[in-house]
């Protein structure tokens, strides 16, 4: 019988690949977690750490001789939301987070505040000169304001690469990995064994559709950011491509490795969680790698989701060229060659 | 044309097979030749070695010692060229649940040079109106009939099924005999496990019962059963106490008995000549004052063969 057209089209590799990206396709949850899920956090977090104008800080006046003078200095200023209360109550509002600072009654007036809050401080700065001018004194001089709220310095700017890290991290792991194991549980991979295909083709097809999503996946979270939350790219879009593949080839790499031995999904789940959990934390998504000390940086800094988040910041943010991000890149580059040749070397196949 | 040479004639041979797994020997020297064009069949209980086995012949598995010669090949190396002339089904195969039937078969099909369409394998295994519909949903004896085609869709010269039929209904069962004896007819070699001694009686031209890693009789189902030197079984119960007081010496002598076996209250004889030997038993019974709770005849098969060689039954119930 002849051979239809478009019964034998394709060669084993294209084949494999193109069962990985109907399968995907097909799972509505897969859908929700690799294009929605970022999408989502992204839009949440922007609107939860929007820029908004500074507001009032409140704080309270004791009852006394001065404490009408007082709550009326304090009021004429714009930062300062004050009230005056009895002693006691005023002491217990401050308790309470209710407000930031309390003036005393007596004179001169004492501040009851607590110093590790930078509110409480930056109303301590503002009841003072507001007090102090009420009493007589006279400013030096009078300073300019620039406010810094374009664009590029935001929570949001610094947020979007993280989530695009992250993401690369998750669907690289979890994509990887649970087809692998779910396809060792069920004998598939036996069965693929077993048939006249490389073994080089079963494993590459699940890197060639990791790659082939990356493009809807990364696309559709850097359009919602620049459309919607006007996040920058000041570098170049060709080097943010890059560095965003490298970074999906690296977690495919760790994806393959977690996936090398596991029988079940439930031992897989244990490992990547094992793995992925620390980047979650340490590897500055939601906030900056210069906030954990000093001797835990090398540890830090030696993550791959660390790499990825730096190079994709330093390109969007800080307009970065190649030449700078290379240490950073030739260490994301590392963790996935190494990941590659164990995982290769320890993989079941049965 | 020249006759064809031994090894061109024998499909698969092999020699003195041993596999270990830590202190069990799940192959305990096995020895096998299966000719072209025959439908070799391995009968035996779960844990006789007969998936080992066949994992040793499909190049999943290394023996610890022995050889193995497969259309006068060796495995080595990533043994492709080889698998191209093999079709396997696995014992068990979960496809992707969300792929369809058309899709798994084109992406197994993309595997060998040559073979059939997908549109042929399908129509092969009677699937053809599933052609898009997803592997979820389908049943198992059609999940069966997929694992079956993608086995068949390189047109392999020797087939491995590994326990076909093994928890299908009796329908897909007898489908997926009759699309092996459709096989059979156009030439291939078929190597198959089973423990269902009616599969093997069906389908198979020869048959090797195993048992504890090695083969226990070898031969054609008719000439397995010939041997146990009498065509019918009859197995009956008595209670206890006059179970003990009858001995095989008693039951061996009766006309036309010619094995006795013992489970606990239940017996069991092979007789030549059923109309001979029930009326002897009854009387010797009735001798004893009791008479059988139950008594069943029936006409003697490989599951009788492997109870006579082990004294055990191939499955429970």
């Amino acid at each position: 019988m002849a051979e239809h057209a478009d019964d034998r089209p394709r060669g084993p590799l294209a084949e494999l690949t193109l069962a990985r990206v109907r399968e995907l396709t097909r799972e509505p949850e897969a859908i929700f977690w690799v294009f929605v899920f970022p999408i989502l956090l992204a839009a949440i977090l922007a609107l939860a750490f929007r820029s908004r104008p500074p507001e009032a800080l409140p704080v309270a006046v004791a009852a006394g001789p001065r404490g009408e003078g007082r709550l009326a200095a304090l009021s004429a200023q714009a930062d300062l939301k004050p009230r005056l209360l009895a002693e006691a109550e005023a002491r217990q509002a401050l308790a309470r987070g209710q407000v930031v600072l309390v003036v005393s009654g007596d004179d001169p007036p004492t501040y009851a505040y607590d110093p590790t809050q930078p509110d409480s401080r930056a109303a301590r700065l503002a009841v003072d000169a507001a007090l102090q001018r009420a009493a007589g004194r006279l400013d030096a001089f009078t300073p300019g304001h620039a406010e810094q709220t374009e664009p590029g310095t935001r929570y949001v700017d610094f947020l979007v690469p993280g989530l695009l890290g992250m993401n690369l991290m998750g669907t690289g792991m979890w994509g990887i990995g649970f087809s692998l194991v779910l396809a060792r549980q069920g004998n598939l991979l036996k069965r693929l064994v077993a048939s006249p295909v490389r073994r080089s083709h079963i494993l590459g097809a699940q890197l060639l559709s990791r790659l082939i999503f990356l493009v809807p996946e990364a696309g559709a979270l850097l359009l919602f950011a620049s459309l919607a939350l006007g996040v920058p790219v000041r570098g170049s879009l060709l080097l943010l491509v890059g560095v965003s593949v490298l970074g999906a080839l690296a977690f495919s790499g760790l994806g393959l490795l977690t996936a090398a031995r596991p029988r079940t999904i439930e031992g897989a789940s244990g490992i990547m969680n094992l793995i992925m959990v620390p980047m979650w934390i340490f590897s500055g998504i939601f906030f900056s790698t210069d906030r954990f000390p000093h001797a835990m940086q090398p540890f830090v800094q030696a993550l791959p989701l660390t790499a990825l988040n730096n190079s994709l910041r330093a390109v969007m943010l800080e307009g970065a060229h190649l030449g700078p991000l290379l240490p950073a890149l030739a260490l994301l580059a590392a963790w996935g060659v190494i990941s590659f040749v164990v995982a290769l070397k320890v993989f079941r196949w049965q | 044309m020249a006759l064809p040479s031994p090894t061109a004639q024998s499909a698969l041979r092999c020699r003195a097979l041993v596999k270990r797994y830590g202190d069990v020997l799940a192959v305990a020297g096995l020895d096998l030749e299966v000719a072209r064009g025959e439908c070799f069949g391995m009968l035996g209980p779960n844990g006789a070695g007969k998936t080992t086995a066949v994992e040793i012949f499909e190049g999943l598995r290394e023996p610890d010692a022995g050889e193995v010669e497969v259309l006068g090949d060796r495995w080595r190396g990533d043994g492709l060229p080889l698998r191209r002339r093999l079709g396997i089904q696995l014992q068990e195969t979960k496809f992707p649940d969300k792929l369809r039937v058309r899709e798994v078969l084109s992406l197994f099909r993309s595997f060998y040079p040559r073979g059939l369409t997908v549109a042929e394998a399908m129509t092969l295994v009677g699937l053809e109106e599933k052609a898009d519909a997803q592997v979820r949903p389908l049943s198992g004896g059609q999940k069966q009939r997929l694992s079956l085609a993608c086995a068949l869709i390189g047109d392999p010269e020797l087939l491995f099924l590994d326990e076909p039929t093994t928890g299908l209904d009796p329908q897909s069962r007898r489908q997926t005999w009759e699309i092996v004896e459709g096989l059979m007819a156009r030439g291939r070699t078929v190597l198959l496990t089973t423990h269902y001694m009616e599969e093997a009686e069906r389908l198979c031209d020869r048959v090797a019962i195993l048992d504890h890693g090695k083969v226990i009789a070898l031969g054609t189902p008719r000439e397995l059963v010939a041997s146990l030197g009498a065509e019918h079984v009859v197995e009956f119960t008595v209670d206890e106490g006059a179970s003990r007081a009858l001995t095989a010496e008693v039951l061996a002598a009766l006309p036309s008995v010619e094995g006795v076996a013992r489970e606990g209250a239940r017996w069991r004889l092979t007789v030549r000549e059923v109309h001979r030997a029930v009326p002897a038993l009854l009387g010797v019974l009735a001798e004893r004052g009791t008479a059988p709770t139950e008594l069943t005849t029936h006409d003697a098969s490989l599951e009788d063969v492997f109870m006579a060689l082990t004294g055990r039954r191939l499955r429970d119930g």
